[in-house]
């Protein structure tokens, strides 16, 4: 259900969204994206170029930080724009559990034709891992 | 070494085309986790006014990235692809991406600039229909560390 443009105001939250990146889903990505640098996949060569260990791509954590925007907007096909800057790396470590990913969102202005901007917190383990991480939605 | 500012405006013949397929983008969509039916179910897609199951607003890297490639790869830009790494993207849909769409790809230098001994390349890539009609136009920026 797509919330209607008169409930929402500069202020209004989305609601948070807590997902976990694996090193299957790396692989999964990998292959969907056709992204296949190694550094999302295999340990040795991330240690050699000076990462702490296997990282996840940057455009799965903003894949996913975008999913809470088109859960909320209720038709995917409103996201008229969205954009991001990769501030942090976010390491999977090679286990069951993965990386902890969380997605906040509000809306941070009012634009014309009922169109909205969202400005979102993409944090993991705490720390912001997307910064100016934001979407224009066209709401009704 | 520092980026040209005359690479500034470059632009590059356009890609092969991409059929866009209902399987890839359900693909796509199971990689982020999307289980929305909006992105596999063409009934679910109509109703929510749209002719063909869509692609979710990120799927437009899977073009961009082999248009960027041509750019990152191309000698007079000369950028050392080994200390490259994702700064920046932008996606700007003029429509969504949607099963069966024929799209071509083309990739212009939009900026490059040097911070702090970084060497930063700012690539569009403006995706289109066979037809010419105007789907999506991305901004990539890619930080080459330490090579100005």
């Amino acid at each position: 259900m797509s919330p209607r443009p008169v409930d929402v105001t500069v202020g209004t939250e989305l609601p948070e969204q807590v997902s976990r990146v694996t090193r299957a889903d790396l692989v999964r990505y990998a292959g969907a994206s056709g992204d296949l640098n190694v550094i999302h996949w295999n340990e040795r060569v991330a240690r050699e170029v000076g990462l702490p260990g296997v990282i996840a791509h940057g455009m799965l954590t903003a894949g996913l930080a975008a999913r809470a925007v088109t859960a909320w907007a209720g038709d995917p096909g409103a996201v008229v724009e969205y954009s991001v800057r990769f501030s942090r790396p976010v390491v999977v470590p090679d286990d069951d559990d993965g990386a902890e990913l969380t997605v906040r969102g509000r809306v941070a202005a009012l634009l014309d034709d009922g169109r909205v901007r969202v400005d979102l917190t993409v944090t993991s383990g705490g720390e912001k891992v997307l910064s100016l991480a934001r979407a224009v939605v066209a709401l009704g | 070494m520092a980026l040209d500012a005359g690479l500034v405006g470059r632009s590059y013949p356009p890609s092969a085309v991409y059929e866009v397929g209902r399987e890839k983008i359900a693909e796509f969509a199971t990689a982020l986790g999307d289980a929305d039916p909006v992105y596999r179910d063409t009934a679910a897609a109509r109703a929510a006014g749209h002719p063909d199951v869509i692609a979710p607003p990120t799927f437009a890297i899977v073009l961009s990235l082999g248009a960027g490639n041509v750019v990152v790869s191309d000698p007079e830009v000369g950028i050392d692809y080994s200390r490259v790494v994702h700064g920046e993207q932008r996606f700007t849909h003029h429509r969504p991406i949607r099963a069966g769409d024929r799209l071509v790809a083309t990739a212009t230098i939009d900026a490059v600039r040097t911070v702090a001994g970084n060497d930063m390349l700012t690539t569009r890539v403006d995706l289109a229909t066979t037809d010419g009609e105007p789907v999506c136009t991305t901004h990539s920026m890619l930080v080459a560390r330490g090579t100005a």
